[in-house]
């Protein structure tokens, strides 16, 4: 309990920095949104006026509590450039790019840990040798290029879908879901690739120890030892690693969005970023930086779940 | 020697690396054809002796854009990587060495920082300072100091008391003498598989940063860029799609292979 306190509090003085940094840092960038909104040609009055409206004549620790608590209460200002309400924005795309996120951890888990562990099994074949060639060079393909490579072989030589026409889970779930496979594969094949490798050693490592020595002694088979023993301490360090790809994969759904054409935070992000739509900038990258570090804080809870040992 | 033998990433690693090297240093200097000159009556044309790789939708040389896209993102790679050693040794020499409560605290912003998607920094940054090679450097490679200070200071952690640390103090060196004379040299292997490494997630970064077209900005070609171009052609011109994409992904593979080689030697 003490444990999960300290965590607790350790995750809302990271939020705390955090939001304080994305507010910090959208205010020192060059470029006035006022002069962006109403042109050069302007009045003095008008551009004053706007300032006022927009609240951007008060100091900036007003602003900034003010800021995080409408931030956390859903009201995240309004867009510069579309007028709309920042909060009514998100709403539609919150949902596809944790769907898409979700999606591509689940490959990640459903394929590393069943091909990781056989690969530890038959380490001495040639297949698994063959295994860990073709995962060093999935690895080392970014998940952009593989996405391209997808939509040319399933989207535009066999047709399996068609590349560009995203559907919207209000239209068809299934469709949705269907849609979001081919980005979800792109994602996950790399860091699955990782994932193999890293359980493969983490396997092998543990199976030098001399607990395991002691679990065949006694008669085990070694499924029994695989399994019953060593699988859960093998595990420690690629849920580190699992929680840290999960982080990166929400980041790293930004770019997939982009070659699919999915219009989900990633995209908005871009855009707003590119006309200088600061609010929705803001409110974005605040809330992928929440998702992250909710993710980090719930990896620490699981740690302690697998290995009590951790007090710290 | 017995070491280096058995090591084929190593080995395999440093081919690849070295063939991108020499190919970006090509591209420095000479290309077969400008980069950006285009030629209506080439557009899209198929590969030729004239055009070993084709031509793109503005009937430029493939081949000259793949050369320069290189050498472009490995200046930005090497950029990277130096702001991020040079610092990152700085502070993990400081903080490793000395220890106390600079050390507590700059580890711990440190972790905040590692515990982040770099590319979600990146883009922080890059909304805040504008797009653009030299933009896109100096973001990723303050973005690189945090994770070469932590290696770093872990080596100079590791060997502070070490014999050879205390003799040398015993003989009256300084602090700074120790550190950047005695210390240092011996974290290489460590430091040169951190490079390598650090490197791979450069061209990553700088490559995903130009697909999203707010890294590298015309008329500097990038490899990142022009996957984004050759996206829309894919379905006329797949064969440009597939020569950069796998430039990029052999770099990364000759520098993982690299690093996991140096890794394995040390």
């Amino acid at each position: 309990m003490k444990y999960i306190g300290k965590k607790l509090a350790t995750m809302l003085i990271t939020v705390l920095i955090v939001t304080m940094l994305v507010f910090l840092a959208f205010r020192v960038i060059p470029g006035d949104p006022v002069s962006n909104m109403l042109g050069t040609s302007a009045t003095e009055e008008k551009v004053a006026n706007l300032r006022e409206q927009l609240g951007l004549n008060r100091p900036l620790p007003v602003r900034y509590i003010e800021w995080v608590r409408d931030f956390f209460f859903g009201d995240m200002g309004k867009s510069y450039t579309y007028g709309m309400s920042v909060k009514s924005m998100l709403a539609s795309k919150i949902p596809i790019t944790i769907t898409l996120t979700v999606m591509s951890f689940i490959l990640v888990v459903l394929i590393s840990i069943p091909l990781g562990i056989y690969c530890a099994k038959h380490e001495d074949k040639w297949y698994s040798k063959a295994i860990d060639v073709i995962n060093q060079i999935t690895m080392s393909v970014p998940s952009f290029f593989v996405g391209m490579i997808i939509t040319y072989i399933f989207g535009l030589v066999l047709r399996w879908f068609r590349p560009g026409a995203f559907v919207n889970y209000k239209t068809s779930v299934v469709g949705f879901l269907g849609y979001l496979i081919f980005p979800a594969i792109s994602i996950a094949l790399p860091k699955a690739a990782m994932t193999v490798k890293l359980l493969k050693s983490s396997v092998l490592k543990e199976g030098k120890l001399d607990y395991v020595r002691t679990a065949y002694s006694r008669g085990n088979s070694t499924d029994q030892v695989l399994y019953k023993h060593v699988f859960k301490n093998a595990l420690i360090p690629v849920i580190t690693f699992l929680g840290v790809t999960l982080a990166d994969m929400v980041a790293g759904s930004i770019i997939v969005e982009q070659v699919f054409s999915i219009p989900g935070l990633g995209r908005l992000l871009i855009t707003s970023i590119s006309t200088r739509d600061y609010p929705v900038a803001q409110a974005i990258i605040a809330i992928i930086a929440c998702i992250v570090i909710f993710i980090n804080f719930m990896v620490d809870i699981l740690y302690k779940v697998i290995d009590p040992r951790i007090s710290k | 020697m017995q070491k280096f033998k058995s090591n084929q990433k190593l080995y395999i690693g440093a081919f690849i690396t070295g063939i991108m090297l020499l190919l970006a240093l090509t591209g420095t200097v000479f290309t077969p054809y400008d980069p950006n000159a285009m030629d209506t009556t080439a557009k899209f044309g198929s590969i030729s002796l004239k055009h070993i790789m084709g031509c793109d939708n503005f009937g430029r040389d493939i081949f000259s854009r793949v050369l320069a896209g290189l050498s472009t993102t490995m200046s930005v790679a090497m950029g990277t990587v130096l702001i991020g050693i040079f610092f990152g040794t700085l502070i993990g020499a400081f903080t490793g060495y000395f220890g106390g409560m600079p050390d507590e605290i700059l580890m711990r912003i440190n972790d905040a920082v590692l515990a982040f998607p770099s590319l979600l920094l990146a883009l922080v940054f890059i909304s805040i300072m504008g797009p653009g090679k030299f933009n896109v450097t100096i973001a990723l490679g303050i973005l690189f100091i945090p994770g070469f200070a932590r290696i770093m200071r872990g080596e100079f952690l590791r060997c502070k008391n070490l014999d050879y640390v205390q003799s040398a103090r015993l003989m009256g060196a300084s602090d700074l003498r120790i550190m950047f004379v005695h210390i240092l040299p011996n974290t290489l292997q460590v430091m040169l598989s951190t490079v390598a490494i650090g490197f791979n997630n450069a061209v990553l970064a700088e490559a995903g940063m130009s697909f999203l077209g707010i890294g590298v900005q015309p008329p500097d070609s990038s490899l990142g860029r022009m996957l984004s171009e050759a996206q829309t052609y894919l379905f006329i011109k797949p064969g440009y799609a597939i020569v950069t994409g796998m430039t990029i992904a052999l770099l990364i593979l000759g520098f993982a292979m690299l690093s996991e080689g140096l890794e394995k030697n040390a």
